[in-house]
């Protein structure tokens, strides 16, 4: 799967303004007043931010109010609903706390869990499609909730939840790997079944329909980098989970906070990268690719 | 509505049949003639004459070489070339339809086409990535979805005489091997032809349901060998002698 950038980008943030807005929902930290406003503006920023970006590789982005519509079907749909949802009410959340000191816990609750929503409606987004059998796994939602929850524990200052979540992401991100890389053959469709000539004999590629590219090689048999992709998973691991667990071991200091944050998040979306790169469309077996 | 209907009046769809098609691709180019001339936006081309050319295609005509195992009867088996077109193949259970955000991919429940109404459509790309087949394109100019509409504004179009009133590239193809029909009626030429031929369903473990069927290549004759001019054409002479013998040695020195 070609790794448009956009997407990146908007997976990356906003699953990590997210996780922040759903500890603020619980009130951790107990924030308020000026302090409180600086927490949820980093929060709306990143998942406001990353949602925005994600129109950026629509082709129709003036249309985008349309894709509300068909929550009873679509993942994408309900993304979009819940998003809209976390935001309206984490924000009616955060003004009472900020500008008149009153705390609706109920509210903030009702924030965090549609927060968590919004995460997993996004990760169903991929984990629904048979057609990429690295993503069409349970653990699909798991690794992008825990991501989201350990770096928003990670932002949110809450050393003792991320010191847990940090390495349980980092197990679930390895397993997924592992996983993911027996995943097509597991999957059992492979170029026999893709041209239904398999009872003749052993089938291959012969010729493809055209000459140059199109919108199908491009978009979904996107094949540059994978040859990188042990260093980069190496890079993501060490990254996105070791480094931050370890910078924050060490007695909290607010710098080291930060540099544990950029490394997460410089991890994180490598590991995204990873994501899609590494992910055969079996539309690739028509071509005799993967 | 991107729900799936539960149940269509009609199935229409095409057969495909793999022992025929002599892959010369002119259903690609009808299609592409047609489908960018009438309904929807048309199908552009980026760089037709440049150094990258691609485009929109709503049918492609792949080529697979097909090896059979060797057997102790047929120990060196030849292998076969098989074109393959490919195009939307109107599943019943459509991914592509449910995963949509707009409600701009439909099935719909008269005759099971799977259309994109274009105006809803944002571009988004995701039915795309759930189609297995690779049988939607994102069109590069217009920024919507395109698929094979059947040829909807052929099949009941009352302007046209009656034998054009079938898909583009069923009309076109010189083989005759594409065929148009309702496989909910078990009479029909499609659905006759499905069970006569063993038609059979593309990447079934996908769980799509397609509605078009493809014909398997027939098995090959095999012929014994008869050449009645073998035994005389066999050489008379291994080794040039004389002159010729004299030549081949000395050439061979230089
Ligand atoms: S072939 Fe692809 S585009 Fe056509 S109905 Fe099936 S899943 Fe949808
Ligand atoms: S590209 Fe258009 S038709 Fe396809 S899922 Fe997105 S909005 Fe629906």
């Amino acid at each position: 799967m070609h790794p448009a950038p956009s997407v990146i980008v908007f997976t990356t943030l906003s699953g990590l303004g997210f996780g922040l807005l759903f500890w603020l929902g619980l009130g951790l930290p107990a924030v308020s007043g000026w302090v409180a406003f600086v927490f949820f503006a980093i929060g709306f920023g990143l998942a406001i931010g990353g949602l925005l970006a994600s129109t950026f590789h629509l082709g129709h982005p003036e249309r985008a109010i349309k894709a509300f519509s068909q929550w009873r079907s679509s993942w994408l749909s309900r993304e979009g609903v819940a998003a809209v949802a976390a935001l309206l009410v984490m924000g009616a959340y955060a003004a009472l706390l900020i500008f008149f000191d009153i705390k609706v816990t109920l509210l903030g609750w009702i924030g965090a869990v549609l927060s968590l929503v919004t995460v997993y409606a996004t990760s169903m987004i991929y984990a629904q499609l048979s057609t990429i059998p690295r993503w069409k796994t349970p653990l699909t939602p798991a690794l992008l909730l825990a991501i989201a929850l350990a770096g928003g524990a990670l932002l949110a200052g809450q050393i003792t939840y991320a010191q847990i979540l940090l390495p349980i992401a980092g197990v679930l991100q390895v397993l997924w790997w592992v996983r993911g890389d027996g995943a097509l053959l597991q999957s059992g469709t492979n170029m026999a079944s893709a041209t239904g000539l398999g009872d003749i004999g052993t089938v291959r590629a012969f010729e493809p329909p055209h000459t140059g590219t199109n919108y199908l090689l491009r978009e979904l048999v996107y094949q540059v980098g994978r040859k990188h992709a042990l260093k980069l998973r190496a890079m993501a691991l060490m990254l996105g989970y070791i480094l931050p667990v370890l910078l924050i071991l060490i007695p909290f200091a607010h710098a080291l906070a930060a540099v544990a944050v950029i490394c997460h998040l410089a991890g994180i979306a490598a590991s995204r990268w990873l994501f899609f790169a590494e992910a055969e469309h079996v539309v690739g077996l028509y071509y005799g690719k993967r | 509505m991107t729900q799936l209907p539960e149940k269509t009046d009609r199935k229409l769809g095409l057969v495909i049949d793999l022992d025929t098609c002599v892959g010369c691709h002119a259903c690609v180019i009808s299609c592409k003639g047609w489908n960018t001339e009438n309904y929807g936006a048309p199908l552009s081309d980026q760089e037709p004459y440049g150094g990258h050319p691609s485009g929109t295609f709503l049918n492609r005509v792949h080529s697979y070489e097909v090896q059979p195992l060797a057997t102790s009867a047929m120990p060196h088996p030849a292998a076969q070339l098989v074109h393959f077109p490919k195009s939307c193949l109107h599943c019943e259970d459509a991914p592509c339809v449910t995963v949509c955000p707009t409600g701009a991919s439909y099935k719909r429940v008269e005759d099971g086409i799977v259309l994109v109404n274009e105006s809803d459509c944002i571009g988004c790309g995701l039915c795309a990535w759930a189609c297995p087949y690779g049988a939607r394109e994102l069109d590069a100019a217009e920024g919507v979805m395109k698929k094979c509409t059947l040829c909807v504004d052929r099949i009941y179009n009352e302007n046209l005489p009656e034998v054009d009133r079938v898909p583009a590239c069923v009309r076109t193809c010189p083989a005759g091997a594409r065929h148009f029909g309702d496989f909910a009626d078990p009479d029909s030429n499609v659905s006759k032809l499905t069970a006569e031929r063993g038609g059979m369903d593309l990447m079934p473990e996908q769980g799509t349901k397609p509605v078009n069927k493809y014909l398997p290549p027939r098995p090959k004759d095999q012929m014994d060998q008869i050449d009645v001019l073998a035994p005389f054409l066999a050489p008379v002479m291994d080794e040039p002698k004389g002159f010729l013998g004299w030549l081949d040695k000395a050439l061979e020195k230089i």
